[in-house]
């Protein structure tokens, strides 16, 4: 077996997640907060003014950041779907379950940012634009996943029903978007892209590619923690999590 | 013959049931006359909204209909011969989705006109209108089929039925209603229908997968 395989092999078993993501948690959790604290503060108050819109584009280090990983997380989940249908990895399902609560909270927080950004922009706080229009299809999105894993009974069928949802939703996430898009808009050109230079200049998008690593970061470790919780939970009737716990009592170090 | 044999079916139950067959026209025509009520002395503002409020409109009597999709068959347990019997879930499932579109879906395509006429519609946007509701409706049949199968036999259909297919239902609404909205106003509704028709493609070749893999996760306790 190549070592890829063998680490996909391992996946399946959350006890052996768990023993090996103890530091990356401290480790992104460090890393994320820092470069939010750095961004946000190089962004919010050394970054040069907008010629245009003044200061209120200062909104975009966390509007930005927040409404990338709106997206992010979904696609996200779309993917642990099709791994927890096809190689019934639990894993995945716990990673699903603990990411849509996260997910539709940063989608709430691009909302609201957009909002906030939109009244002195655009004159009103809510506009039906492309854009904000399909990222609040994408909120009511995470608010069905949450709903369909409450009403089905058994972790277990819940988990893949989910699942399927997450699978029909991801791929009705692009149309969605293209549909609304092509509709109406009104929203400013994405402000970063992959392929083309930035048109806006060195000192106003570091401070945001330095943000969006770091709400990257900080989401992960927010995840991550769910996920430790999550195994510890679902797996409590195992030897192995009283071991833990008896090992993580307080004085005894863990 | 497998998609024949279970749209029969369907359809003669459906028949032998006709009270509960005219539901979802029923409520279309309901909800177009409350809505014309309320809007009833402006009819300028009436007229201009009229093809939005009727695709909303169908579409959330699409969405009431698709709980019923298999509730009955889940309930006598002919949903569990349907997946034990060997033979191509996803052909049965089509089936099932064109029985039910005939009896939910093509009355309001066929009530459209009427219901814009009510709604003081602008003339050349009643034909689009059809022929957007009727290349739009069986995709929304197809959505809802995923949502009802993965409510199937919680007991609590409605809301989280509505909760999980509604956004689903969107660039559906979209092009269903931009082509009726770019229709009045003069010009040509084509590239919109063409959207719907490739999405109804894609929802009847991706849907009933989803629809079997759900339903056999209904049947699980």
């Amino acid at each position: 077996m190549g070592r890829l395989a063998t680490f996909a092999h391992r996946l399946g078993s959350p006890r052996w997640f768990f023993d090996i993501t103890g530091p990356w948690l401290v480790v992104l959790s460090v890393i994320g907060i820092a470069l939010v604290a750095m961004g946000s503060v190089w962004g919010l108050v050394f970054a040069p003014e907008d010629y245009q819109q003044g200061n209120s584009f200062r909104i975009i280090y966390v509007h930005v950041p927040t409404a990338h990983l709106a997206e992010a997380l979904y696609l996200a989940m779309g993917a642990a779907g099709v791994v927890l249908l096809v190689w019934r990895m639990k894993l995945a399902d716990m990673f699903i379950a603990v990411t849509a609560p996260v997910g539709m909270a940063i989608t709430g927080v691009a909302l609201l940012t957009g909002a906030v950004w939109g009244k002195p922009t655009w004159g009103a706080w809510w506009v039906w634009d492309a854009r904000t229009t399909s990222v609040l299809v994408l909120f009511f999105l995470y608010l069905g996943l949450m709903a369909l894993r409450q009403a089905v009974p058994g972790t277990e069928r819940a988990g893949r029903a989910v699942a399927v949802l997450a699978i029909v939703g991801t791929v009705n996430v692009p149309i969605i978007k293209y549909s609304v898009d092509w509709w109406l808009t009104l929203h400013q050109p994405a402000s970063f892209s992959l392929t083309e230079q930035p048109s806006m200049p060195a000192e106003m998008w570091l401070p945001l590619l330095v943000n969006v690593i770091g709400f990257y970061c900080f989401v992960a470790a927010v995840v991550l923690a769910g996920l430790r919780n999550e195994i510890l939970e679902r797996e409590s009737d195992t030897a192995w999590v009283r071991d833990w716990l008896l090992r993580a009592q307080p004085g005894s170090g863990s | 013959m497998m998609v024949l044999a279970q749209a029969g079916r369907d359809l003669r139950i459906a028949f032998r049931s006709r009270g509960e067959a005219t539901h979802p026209l029923a409520f279309f025509v309901l909800a177009v006359t409350l809505f014309g009520l309320g809007l009833g002395s402006d009819l300028k503002t009436l007229g201009a909204v009229s093809v939005v409020a009727v695709w909303v409109i169908a579409l959330l009597a699409c969405m009431l209909a698709a709980e019923s999709l298999f509730r009955r068959d889940f309930e006598d347990g002919t949903l569990e011969q349907m997946l034990l019997h060997g033979r191509p879930v996803f052909l049965a499932v089509l089936g099932k989705l064109a029985a039910h579109w005939c009896v939910s879906g093509l009355p309001l395509v066929v009530f459209a006109p009427l219901a814009g006429f009510m709604l003081q519609a602008p003339g050349p946007a009643l034909p689009i209108l059809v022929l957007s509701l009727a290349v739009g409706t069986p995709t929304l049949t197809a959505i809802g089929a995923i949502a009802a199968a993965l409510t199937a036999g919680l007991g609590r259909g409605g809301l989280l039925l509505a909760l999980i297919s509604l956004p689903l239902y969107v660039p559906v609404l979209v092009f269903g209603a931009s082509a009726s909205v770019v229709a009045a106003s003069g010009s040509s509704a084509v590239p919109q229908l063409l959207w719907l028709l490739a999405m109804l493609a894609a929802a009847l070749t991706f849907a009933p997968f989803a629809v079997g893999f759900a339903l056999r996760l209904s049947q699980e306790y």
